[in-house]
């Protein structure tokens, strides 16, 4: 092995700086390569409708829950309800139990996969906790489709 | 009257942090020797006012004087009182207080027990303490004043938001914060030494029980933060990758290295200078984490309030601490000169493995946590999760292991993997073992397969350097290590475990009705109101039953605070020796249906028995070096007196 022999000072402190710059850049070069192929982004319904995401990548949805639109499947913990921006509509699904701020007319972020059939699968839903804790999405949406969301929910 | 004296104590901390940086700049010069003598003293009280402070913002909390600001927006008379003292702490401004607290207090326990170190170094190190604390006493003077009054009082608080209300919050944040400011003291070190360059063996034994007290604090948070979002938030996972984990992990990953590195210093008198770099990375890391969490620029349950002004100075400081540092590490990288040299094969090597692999995996965390920051200023919103961190840290973690169970064997400066292989047969042995029961057991997926089986081959080389060592005189810092590495064997057999063999149950069920999950089965019997101090809640009585032994009554509760009005739910969790049972109850449905979520996760108590492990570990080797050093001094200190009486 090459490695038997202490090397020179200069060598040394050279073939080390040189291992250690190489394997960082290798996690830096990974880290890009893997935040671009998981990182799950954002989409209100006008986009995901418009340009699905392929149906294994997670994403997260956000919109309002339209009024009317919440039904509980037999088994009890099964939920369906259709996310809604004004512009567009989504069907969505949830196994699991809901958070307590999750009501009709609220807002929501459901992280999930959209499905090849249109339906969005929830795995899990982020709704509004208190006014201290909004997801930034949500503040964002609130602001642009106040109106929106007026005109639909009276 | 203790908001003014709580704000008057921090004033003159932060008067006395200047005076520190002054006069121990100036004492390292000829001719302002003088002051040398002013510089210890100074920072003992500087750091002696924070805390008096602190204990001023405790008892405003304490007898909720709603007349300060603070108070009224987070607290409420009707709060246990536990909660109302945590909850001076549960709050962006107390918690930056606390911050600048531990701060002071590092600092000042510094000045008061550091003698190893040349005068001038310890001069720089103190004076570079003060210069760090200043910038976050501004912060907190002009940017989140805790002591701020009301023109009017309010009849009653907002009250704190239940999550935070938990025994949790009494310890977590406390320990945590000693651990991440902690570090502050390793970043002075690193400074002084680099001002004086005064970087030798000597400076890393110095250094080495300061990184390591707070490396055991950071530990010990973080292993109480994963156990508490583990039962509070009701999801049933140990570790989110949420912005503020991450921020608690990575100056974990950057001071587990530069505890390492520290060891070669002191030990081989190399890796001089990236010793001191990581010294530098180190608390950096707190302070990025600090600006991620409280600028409440990402999404978290961390995140108090959000307020730009306050990230735009937290981000100011940043630039200037970490900026400087490393601009003083480029200048004086080059004139510390090269340690002693050995072969790629050595502990040495293996040891600079382990800081390569870690910095790795503290770059993939580092990006990731940022990355929506960065897409968001491009017009992008996306957020990070487990399918990034967990295989992209992987990669680097499980390369780590395989060396980690190597290197304690290995000689320093050279040696041959040849002398060591054979004793590694018995390793090797176990996990082709674990291979074959793991593949006949159902197998797994690839990342708990490889943690389960790693675990145990792991564990067995862990504790071959006690091997033809007398255990009775093996020095306490062996130990230290031998549990430390048993600590993460044990850790990642619970997380491979949880991951592999968790059996979840999501049913709506009659009262009365049983259900099973797992060997468990569990018969809701009923649901009752039940009252707390400032609570209402749904409490189900759960009759459970493992594999038909005796039966044991869980009740898990579904709460509605009113001030604020949250709900949250207390999940209910019963352990055994192989495992927990985890139970949260949801809400009624329309047909009197409850929803229950249930949870067999074998082994994952494992998890944080694991990092308690590892904490002991480093405090076995903190009291074995401490020992050793104080014994030294005592004896220098006999042969001295002695001297003295022969030569009268």
């Amino acid at each position: 092995m090459a490695a038997e022999k202490p090397m020179k000072a200069k060598h040394q402190r050279l073939v080390l700086l040189v291992i250690a710059l190489v394997v960082l850049f290798a996690a830096a070069l990974l880290a890009i390569w893997g935040l671009r192929s998981q990182a799950s982004y954002f989409y209100l319904p006008v986009e995901i409708v418009a340009a699905p995401p392929e149906p294994d990548r997670g994403v997260r949805l956000g919109g309002m829950v339209e009024k009317g639109s919440l039904k509980t499947q037999a088994d009890g913990v099964t939920i369906a309800f259709v996310v809604a921006d004004g512009k567009a509509r989504v069907p969505v699904t949830f196994r699991g139990i809901v958070p307590s701020l999750f009501v009709e007319g609220s807002g929501v972020v459901a992280e999930g996969r959209m499905g090849a059939d249109g339906v969005f699968v929830a795995d899990n839903l982020l709704a509004k906790h208190d006014e201290k804790y909004v997801p930034r999405e949500m503040q964002d949406m609130t602001k642009q489709q106040a109106e929106a969301v007026m005109r639909e929910t009276t | 009257m203790s908001a003014e004296l709580g704000l008057a104590a921090l004033w003159l901390a932060a008067a006395l942090a200047v005076l520190q940086l002054v006069a121990g700049a100036l004492a390292m010069g000829e001719r302002g020797a003088s002051l040398a003598g002013i510089v210890r003293p100074v920072a003992v009280v500087q750091g002696l006012l924070a805390l008096v402070a602190f204990f001023c913002l405790i008892h405003v909390f304490w007898i909720t004087d709603l007349s300060v600001k603070l108070v009224a927006m987070n607290s409420h008379s009707a709060k246990p009182l536990v909660f109302k003292i945590a909850g001076a702490w549960g709050n962006h401004e107390g918690s930056m207080l606390l911050w600048v607290t531990v701060m002071g207090l590092a600092g000042a326990f510094v000045a008061l027990v550091e003698r190893r170190l040349p005068e001038r170094t310890m001069l720089a190190t103190i004076a570079g303490q003060a210069f760090i604390s200043i910038g976050f006493y501004a912060f907190l003077l002009f940017a989140s004043n805790p002591f701020e009054r009301l023109a009017q009082v309010p009849v009653e608080g907002n009250g704190l938001n239940p999550l935070l209300q938990d025994l949790g919050l009494a310890f977590h944040p406390p320990t945590l914060y000693l651990g991440y400011v902690g570090l502050s003291v390793a970043f002075s070190f690193a400074i002084g030494a680099l001002i004086t360059r005064e970087v030798g063996p000597a400076f890393a034994r110095a250094m080495r029980p300061w990184v390591m007290g707070a490396w055991i604090f950071l530990t010990v948070g973080i292993t109480a933060g994963s156990y508490w979002a583990y039962y509070e938030l009701g999801w049933g996972g140990w570790w989110f990758w949420d912005p503020v984990e991450n921020a608690s992990l990575m100056p974990w990953l950057a001071a587990t290295a530069l505890l390492h590195s520290a060891s070669v210093l002191a030990s081989r008198n190399a890796l001089r200078a990236w010793t001191m770099m990581l010294g530098v990375v180190a608390f950096s890391m707190s302070m990025i984490g600090t600006f991620l969490v409280r600028s409440g620029i990402l999404t978290s349950v961390h995140a108090f309030a959000v307020d730009p002004e306050r990230g735009s100075f937290i981000l100011a400081l940043l630039a200037v601490y970490i900026g400087g540092a490393l601009v003083l590490f480029g200048l004086r990288a080059s004139t510390v000169t090269e340690g002693e040299r050995f072969a790629l094969v050595s502990r040495e090597g293996a040891l600079v493995f382990n800081n390569v692999m870690l910095s790795a995996i503290l770059g993939i965390v580092l990006f990731g946590t940022l990355y929506p920051l960065l897409a968001e200023a491009m017009g992008a919103k996306v957020s990070v999760g487990p399918p990034y961190f967990n295989p992209m840290s992987a990669l680097f973690f499980v390369p780590m292991l395989l060396i980690l169970a190597v290197g304690p064997m290995l000689r320093w400066r050279r040696d041959t993997f040849g002398r060591v292989g054979k004793r590694l047969i018995l390793p090797a042995l176990a996990v082709a073992g674990s291979v074959i029961a793991v593949v006949l057991g159902g197998g797994a997926d690839l990342l708990p397969f490889l943690g389960l089986t790693l675990a145990l081959g792991l564990a067995i080389a862990g504790l071959l350097p006690l091997r033809d060592r007398n255990l009775r005189r093996t020095p306490l810092p062996i130990w230290g290590m031998v549990i430390a590495h048993l600590g993460i064997a044990v850790a990642l057999f619970g997380m491979a475990s949880e991951s592999a063999w968790t059996v979840e149950k999501l049913v709506a069920v009659n009262t009365g009705e049983t259900t099973q999950v797992g060997p468990w089965s569990v018969r809701l019997t009923r649901v009752d109101p039940v009252a707390g101090p400032n609570w209402t809640a749904l409490e189900a009585e759960l009759h459970v039953r493992y594999a038909g032994g005796a039966e044991t009554v869980l009740r898990p509760q579904s709460r509605s605070f009113w001030t604020p009005p949250q709900q949250t739910s207390e999940s209910a969790l019963l352990s055994r020796w192989n495992g927990q049972l985890y139970a949260v109850l949801g809400g009624e449905g329309q047909d009197g249906r409850w929803q229950l979520r249930l949870w067999w996760k074998p082994f994952v108590t494992m998890i944080w028995l694991g990092g308690l492990m590892i904490a002991l570990g480093g405090l076995l080797s903190l009291i074995g070096r401490t020992a050793s050093d104080i014994r030294r001094v005592v004896a220098r200190g006999k042969i001295a007196y002695r001297r003295e009486k022969q030569g009268r």
